[in-house]
């Protein structure tokens, strides 16, 4: 691999930008594999980086029916926090976002990683109730968070209207290192570290089938022929449900789509990414001076990757309210994205009813977040064929045993 | 904008009349049923990539329930039923088998 650097741009300037490398070859599968890993998303791509590194197994190919980052790792609106009340959730995603923190450095390549701090306003005394409660349980977890003031809130984010005519802010849960992150980077960085030690990405191929034999997996059946191997993982997002049936049994998700929307760029007026829970809206201003926002899922089953207008009006009507200066923005783009959602709006990281299938899904509309610490700890789950301490909570097991962790009541709107 | 038909007052309601109430026809568990069984009953969804049978409520019409069979890839809704069924009735299959044939839906099709 051809490392990223300044003299490296000083090199390619001077002979006019011939000599740079494809970030990541193209090749055509093999017969077999140690593990293959269906889905190019962050999480899948995520784990063979860490099969790789942490546990030395790269004879590993990860499929994927588009294009890489094309499924919601390229469509989400980026926000990084790990402010989450129940322990195993703040273990996993602090373990993410700390390793976001140096995600450029690992890689050679600029993930844009911004940790320009992440604000979720309480606008009901219900709300800072439940962000005060999150504040100590974070303490507990050695996650930095705090609960601040209206006043501080308007300090930090001026432009927002703290004394709103329906709710009006009452403080925020403010965690400084929380912030964004470019998603096509994280998910082109893996990529290239992947092919960098030898494993496959093989994009345009659709797995069709999954091959079993007495309760153990086989290997896939694709667009691209079979394909053996002697463990596989799902990583799949909305699309769980179907390629878990490939393999013969179902899943606690179902699959909604979930939307966001920029603007035109304006000049620099947010240097800080705000959620509005309560009123149904996020919003932060990317690098290009875009705002970026998002709201919650659409209400019904849906694989179309396109989501219902009102959705859209709804989320615009409460930021129109936080944020009176964007009443007369144009909208340049929407899109949606097929988001896994579980009952307990955790993830799910586990063995399945197959020996040597392992899933990883459930993240729903907030596991950007999570990519490197889901990596971290599926690669050790396939690698070990058993959950370490990341995952252990979060086996499929835990629905039989009513063994939730729930974070629906932590966060209307769970980014 | 999805439309679906209320069939117990027949009005053809935007989406934004109506609350999607979630996958139809499960089998209930109760007392003395099996971790297994309330697992499957309180969480286990078909969640198809095509036909789903649904259960939505006129929410802001007559307030009544009722079921939907709709294809979750296309958006295409094939027909409304009443709510106090545990299958869809007759014709609805037969909407749903002129459009898609070979769908199945649990242990029924
Ligand atoms: C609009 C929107 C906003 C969001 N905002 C945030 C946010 O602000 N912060 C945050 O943390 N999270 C956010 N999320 C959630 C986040 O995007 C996802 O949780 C995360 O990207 C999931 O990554 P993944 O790798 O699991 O899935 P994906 O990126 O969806 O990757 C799965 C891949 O599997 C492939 N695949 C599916 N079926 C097959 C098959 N049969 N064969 C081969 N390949 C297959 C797909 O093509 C896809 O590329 C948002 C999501 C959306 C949609
Ligand atoms: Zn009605």
């Amino acid at each position: 691999m051809q490392r990223y650097s300044v003299f490296a741009v000083a090199r390619e300037a001077l002979r006019f930008h011939k000599g740079w490398e494809r970030a990541w070859a193209s090749p055509e599968p093999k017969k077999k594999y140690d593990v293959i890993i269906i889905g190019a998303g962050g999480h899948g791509l995520a784990t063979a980086y860490y099969l790789g590194m942490n546990h030395g197994i790269r004879n590993v190919a990860v499929i994927e029916k588009g294009w890489l980052g094309g499924g919601n790792t390229g469509r989400n609106t980026t926000i990084i926090r790990s402010n989450y009340l129940q322990d195993p959730s703040a273990a996993i995603y602090e373990k993410a976002r700390s390793l976001y923190e140096t995600m450029s450095q690992d890689l050679n390549y600029n993930v844009m990683f911004s940790p320009r701090g992440v604000m979720m306003l309480a606008q009901t005394e219900h709300e800072v109730r439940g962000y005060k409660r999150t504040a100590h349980a974070n303490s507990l977890q050695g996650v930095s968070t705090e609960f601040i003031t209206p006043e501080r809130v308007k300090e930090l984010c001026p432009i927002m209207e703290i004394r709103g005519p329906r709710y009006p802010v009452l403080g925020a849960l403010w965690q400084a290192r929380g912030g964004t992150a470019r998603h096509d980077a994280v998910a082109w960085g893996y990529a290239r570290a992947c092919s960098a030690m030898g494993m496959d990405i093989i994009q345009k191929c659709e797995v069709t089938g999954i091959r079993t034999e007495g309760g153990q997996v086989k290997g896939v059946s694709t667009s691209k022929g079979e394909i053996d191997c002697d463990k596989l993982a799902i990583v799949v997002a909305g699309h769980s449900g179907q390629v878990a049936e490939m393999a013969g049994f179902r899943l606690p998700i179902e699959s909604l789509a979930l939307q966001a929307l920029v603007s035109e760029p304006i000049k620099p007026c947010m240097d800080v990414v705000v959620m509005a829970n309560t009123v149904h809206g996020y919003m932060s201003q990317s690098d290009k001076g875009e705002m970026v926002i998002g709201g919650g899922t659409d209400g019904f089953n849906n694989y179309t990757q396109r989501g219902s207008f009102h959705h859209i009006e709804e989320t615009v009507r409460a930021l129109v309210e936080t944020f009176p200066i964007i009443s007369r923005l144009k909208m340049l783009r929407q899109w949606g994205g097929i988001v896994d959602m579980t009952g307990d709006r955790s993830p799910i990281l586990s063995k399945t009813p197959v020996h040597n299938i392992f899933i990883n899904c459930g993240w729903g509309t907030g596991g950007f977040k999570a990519i490197p610490g889901s990596g971290w700890a599926m690669a050790e789950l396939v690698a070990k064929g058993e959950p370490g301490p990341l995952a252990a909570e979060f086996g499929l097991n835990r629905f039989r045993e009513g063994r939730f962790i729930d974070e629906s009541v932590a966060a209307g709107v769970a980014h | 904008m999805l439309i679906l038909h209320c069939p117990y007052c027949g009005v053809d309601a935007d989406e934004t009349e109506l609350a999607a109430g979630g996958e139809a026809h499960l089998k209930r568990f109760g007392p003395g049923s099996s971790d297994e069984e309330f697992e499957g009953y309180l969480f286990g969804r078909e969640n198809p990539r095509g036909v789903h049978l649904e259960r939505w409520r006129h929410a802001h019409g007559c307030g009544k329930w009722f079921h939907a069979a709709r294809c979750t890839a296309t958006l295409e809704v094939f027909g409304t039923y009443s709510a106090q069924v545990t299958e869809p009735p007759a014709e609805i299959r037969e909407a749903i088998t002129a459009k898609r044939p070979g769908w199945s839906w649990r242990e029924f099709s």
